[in-house]
């Protein structure tokens, strides 16, 4: 291990994120405040949820850090590293194998466990925020549950586009009571967010941790008519013929031609090692 | 439990904070998350008058930047010694608070606490509340955290019953006994358990 205090952060920094972790929990959805501090990557990089991630983080944890899904990004390598060096726990790709999984703007395929902490990189975590700038007035609107903008924007979709046209950041009510931001995950994963998993959030830049404990009823907003629909490509992934999992399109040539791939590459991988053959398997091969 | 009377109030800390308070922590969070659900922790040493759990919690979650309230059953010199040496939280009346620690007879009355306001319901107290153990459970829980219904060990169904009826505001509790835990936060709704008959 590294010379630095484990998992980076100093211990009365971590005390703090920790109480507002716990804070979060008791009132779920809620945005609670927190002293952010500058971490050694930029904002927009996941500074929240390396936050919470190093206050979470014991030292039997075994790490996976995705981003859009994918294990080998840039970002999420970066944060495997960071936490590989800082905290020396063991990390991996492997979505069943991990303690704690610290994502941004996905929810693995595979079912979480109870023993499993999933951490949310959040960029924006005010849900109201590009309705109402001003953070007093979002406060009050919170306080006495004011979502009527909320419908009210969903409604403008419809009436434009016919039908809810919001297709990631999707609005969800957490525990009926707090409208709450599931960070620009797909809206195809909001269903999965009634889970057996805890679930943090982190936002450095706008200083906010929240959280929803597991089997926490978690509800995208919609209406009668309108009802919410989990949307994807509807096709299957070209790699493992997956039907049931979010897709990346990816653009091959000039002369249109495209594929559709899992964006959650462990789940892709996992089924293409059980023998899963999609359209393009035998040119990927 | 009683061993470290003798020494001073240098003693009984933890041995390595950032790793020990980690293990704290995550019984905590995990507690907080499944409301109802008992956790072991370890590391602290605290004066007599205080349970280990106490002393984890209180070691793990404080520090100068958080007011502590003790109750009078627990308000002891050498509590207070151990721990503004190893936490330097400041000890301040009941209703001004962030962290309170005592028996629950001895927090009496608990409309005193800090319930957080409308707009920042996080503003609120923490209670830590030693019971000699968890073994009757009197109450059944259910909410967020809880899959279908958890059973919990309550000194005063009323009481926390009231608590809950004020979510999103409200004061979060954890028990301890030994150096067991057991939390409820403010978002469980609870329920007197029915005495099985025969």
């Amino acid at each position: 291990m590294s010379d630095y205090n484990f998992a980076y952060l100093d211990e009365q920094t971590k005390r703090m994120i920790r109480r507002a972790i716990l804070k979060g929990l008791a009132v779920p959805g809620y945005q609670v405040p927190f002293a952010s501090r500058e971490m050694p990557m930029p904002y927009g990089w996941g500074t929240g949820g390396v936050q919470v991630s190093a206050a979470t983080l014991t030292p039997e944890d075994t790490l996976k850090v995705i981003d859009q899904g994918a294990d080998d990004t840039t970002n999420a390598v970066s944060i495997r590293k960071f936490f590989e060096n800082t905290a020396g726990v063991a990390t991996t790709e492997e979505t069943e194998k991990a303690s704690v999984i610290q994502t941004r703007h996905r929810i693995p395929e595979a079912e979480l466990s109870e023993d499993q902490i999933l951490v949310y990189q959040v960029p924006i975590p005010e849900p109201l925020r590009f309705l109402e700038p001003r953070e007093t007035e979002t406060r009050k609107m919170h306080a006495l549950q004011e979502y009527g903008l909320m419908h009210v924007k969903l409604y403008e979709d419809i009436s434009q586009h016919g039908a809810i046209a919001t297709s990631y950041a999707y609005p969800v009510k957490v525990a009926g009571r707090y409208v709450t931001d599931p960070s620009p995950i797909p809206k195809f994963d909001n269903p999965k967010m009634n889970m057996a998993a805890i679930q943090l959030f982190g936002a450095g830049r706008e200083q906010r941790i929240y959280a929803v404990p597991p089997y926490t009823e978690v509800v995208s907003l919609d209406f009668e008519d309108f009802p919410f629909e989990a949307s994807k490509a509807d096709h299957p992934c070209d790699l493992c013929a997956a039907e049931d999992s979010y897709l990346d399109e990816v653009i091959l040539d000039d002369a249109g031609n495209r594929m559709f791939v899992c964006s959650d590459t462990d789940y892709c991988r996992s089924r293409r090692d059980a023998g899963h053959m999609g359209r393009l398997s035998e040119e990927a091969a | 439990m009683t061993a470290q009377t003798s020494n001073s109030h240098f003693s009984g800390g933890f041995r390595d904070p950032a790793i020990q308070s980690s293990h704290v922590f995550r019984a905590a969070m995990t507690a907080m998350a499944r409301p109802g659900e008992i956790k072991p922790i370890t590391g602290a040493t605290p004066p007599e008058g205080l349970s280990i759990a106490a002393g984890c919690l209180l070691l793990t979650l404080c520090d100068p930047e958080t007011s502590l309230y003790l109750a009078p059953d627990v308000d002891h010199p050498a509590v207070r010694d151990w721990i503004t040496f190893h936490t330097g939280a400041p000890f301040v009346p009941a209703q001004d608070a962030d962290f309170a620690v005592g028996g629950w007879a001895a927090l009496t009355p608990f409309d005193r606490f800090r319930i957080g306001t409308s707009e920042y319901p996080d503003r609120s107290a923490t209670l830590i509340v030693e019971l000699p153990s968890f073994d009757a459970p009197n109450a059944e829980l259910s909410g967020p955290g809880i899959k279908t219904r958890a059973e919990i060990t309550l000194p005063d169904i009323e009481v926390l019953q009231a608590n809950a009826a004020l979510f999103p505001l409200g004061f979060d509790t954890y028990f301890t006994a030994a150096s067991d835990i057991c939390a409820l936060p403010r978002s469980s709704r609870i329920e007197p358990l029915l005495m099985k008959e025969g």
